[in-house]
């Protein structure tokens, strides 16, 4: 088991398509985090950003980007790029310097101004880049594999598309109650039924669409949040950022095939069961002791399986879990409380980092309407593109 | 774009082609020619093989709106949608991702169902052809 460390401070920009730069989007949610912390920001030691990527390149090394707009101030600096997962590894970066002594206080920050529309790799001919490859040769888009996934759980778990839709509608309901989600509608069983398909089983509403928005954290040692006069602080205890192991035997996007098992024993656990399992285990904390789950429901079909992959039930039982209530604010064990990806949309390096800044709020117990009673253990889920695991825990 | 994924072969000899490492046996696909990826394998040397002509259906999907670019498709027709199958290999126990041929949907098409690999055309235009790979139900006339 690892030391722990503070989250003194969470802060976000309201995510929508707001036609502005990234830039302007994490400023706002990094002075949101750091007057939440009450840390001025010539005082912090190091500052980590999740990088934004246009062209196949992070044309805005983001650490620097932001260190710049809130004003060169002398700090460490570092910045990261993994895909979906790139918030978490920023959280990672961060809380390694702090558990290390090489600084006390770190701000870390993630933005994104999404194009509209399916996410695209990068132009030119580059058949050595598996994520142009699957679009040029199979016209494979992420939500042909939210769909390969979804088929997959109706044939072997008897899940319905209505097991499916009452996953947005958990969500919408939820998001509803965010001030700083994009859509703030309730949906019905019936709407998203009647919105069109994209990648059969799955339709739009089944779907998360492409967003803006920024999520920021100040994290700091133990000893700075007591000095700082916070004695009972949110602590972040466990960050997972594992790959997969060999063979993997779940297609997953951005790969055309899976390895080969033929000739290695595959682990009983899949990746996605593998990155929370990391995470407990660094944890020491079980799924029987988890209060609430923020998990990337990139599609309602994927949410069912992130609640079997997180030890909330077992294998085959995530529709059941759904469709009892278990998973919406009353019930046992609520699911994606900020109203999910459904709500927010996907801005990139930003949404790892949002997962925990909903955590941190929900375990200071001042998210209102939405709140989970007595909140006390928390963990996030979420995965990279090109095998980037990433799952936190954090507690109070 | 793909040298070297399938044979040149038409109807019953048409496969797709990957590489065996000749330590360890992993096959790998798409082509692995640079470095075995077992990380329990000390390095061997790479050779094409046959990938099984047959599998069973792991999972299957379409694609109801037009994919961006790089998928090549012409703008002004109106948009068709495919179908994208993956396939368990027994043998090499492995799932391979494909189009199905056309004329097959969803609703032709079961998970654990039995499908083969024929050839196929990805895109053409006045100049160039693309071949590739499609699934096709076991049983099914082209």
């Amino acid at each position: 088991m690892s030391a722990d460390i503070a989250v003194l401070g969470a802060g976000m920009h309201p995510w929508g398509k707001w036609g502005r730069s990234f830039v302007e989007y994490g400023t706002v949610a990094a002075r949101a985090a750091l007057a939440d912390a009450g840390v001025d920001w010539r005082d912090v030691q190091a500052v980590v950003g999740a990088d934004t990527v246009r062209g196949g390149y992070p044309g805005h090394v983001a650490g620097a980007t932001f260190a710049r707009a809130l004003g060169w101030q002398g700090a460490r600096v570092t910045s990261v790029y993994a895909a979906c997962a790139s918030g978490a590894q920023a959280i990672g970066a961060a809380r390694a310097q702090i558990l290390a002594g090489l600084a006390d206080v770190v701000l870390v920050v993630g933005a994104d101004a999404a194009p509209k529309g399916f996410f695209a790799p990068a132009g030119g001919e580059r058949p050595d880049d598996p994520d142009w490859l699957r679009f040029r040769v199979l016209g494979a888009t992420n939500p042909a594999y939210f769909g390969l996934y979804a088929r997959r759980r109706m044939a072997l778990h008897g899940d319905t598309v209505d097991d499916f839709a009452r996953v947005k509608v958990k969500n919408a309901a939820l998001g509803a109650l965010n001030p700083n989600a994009r859509y703030r509608k309730a949906v019905t069983i019936e709407e998203v039924a009647a919105s069109a398909v994209v990648a059969d089983p799955l339709r739009l509403l089944d779907i998360c669409a492409t967003s803006d928005g920024a999520a920021a954290l100040v994290l700091t040692s133990m000893d700075f949040a007591r000095r700082h006069g916070a004695g009972d602080p949110v602590r972040i205890r466990a960050v997972s950022t594992v790959t997969p192991t060999f063979p993997r035997t779940v297609l997953d996007l951005p790969d055309i095939a899976t390895d080969s098992a033929a000739t290695v024993a595959p682990s009983p656990h899949s990746f996605r069961a593998s990155i929370a399992r990391a995470a407990y285990e660094e944890a020491g904390i079980g799924p029987e002791e988890v209060s609430l789950a923020e998990v990337y429901d990139l599609s309602t079909a994927l949410e069912l399986q992130w609640y079997e992959d997180l030890g909330l039930c077992g294998p085959g039982e995530g529709a059941k879990l759904v469709r009892d209530g278990m998973t919406s604010l009353t019930g046992r064990i609520p699911v994606n409380t900020s109203g999910g990806l459904a709500s927010f949309g996907e801005a990139v390096p930003a949404q790892a980092i949002a997962q925990v800044c909903e955590l941190t709020w929900q375990l200071r117990g001042v998210c209102g309407a939405r709140q989970v009673e007595g909140a006390r253990v928390g963990i996030t889920a979420n995965q990279g593109l090109f095998g980037h695991g990433s799952a936190v825990v954090a507690v109070r | 774009m793909v040298a070297g994924w399938f044979t040149d072969a038409q109807g019953q000899d048409f496969r797709l082609l990957g590489t065996r490492c000749a330590a360890c046996s992993t096959v790998f696909f798409p082509r692995e020619d640079a470095f075995c990826r077992n990380p329990g394998c000390a390095g061997g040397e790479l050779t094409e093989v046959p990938l099984s002509r047959r599998g069973r259906v792991w999972s299957y999907t379409d694609a109801r709106y037009r994919p961006p670019a790089p998928y090549v498709s012409d703008p002004h027709a109106e948009w068709e949608p495919y179908v994208l199958v993956a396939v368990e290999l027994a043998a090499e126990h492995m799932v391979v991702l494909g189009q199905a041929a056309p004329g097959v949907g969803v609703t032709d098409l079961a998970v654990g169902m039995e499908v083969e690999v024929v050839a196929g055309v990805l895109d053409e235009d006045a100049g160039t052809t693309w071949t590739t790979w499609h699934w096709r139900p076991v049983g099914v006339a082209a």
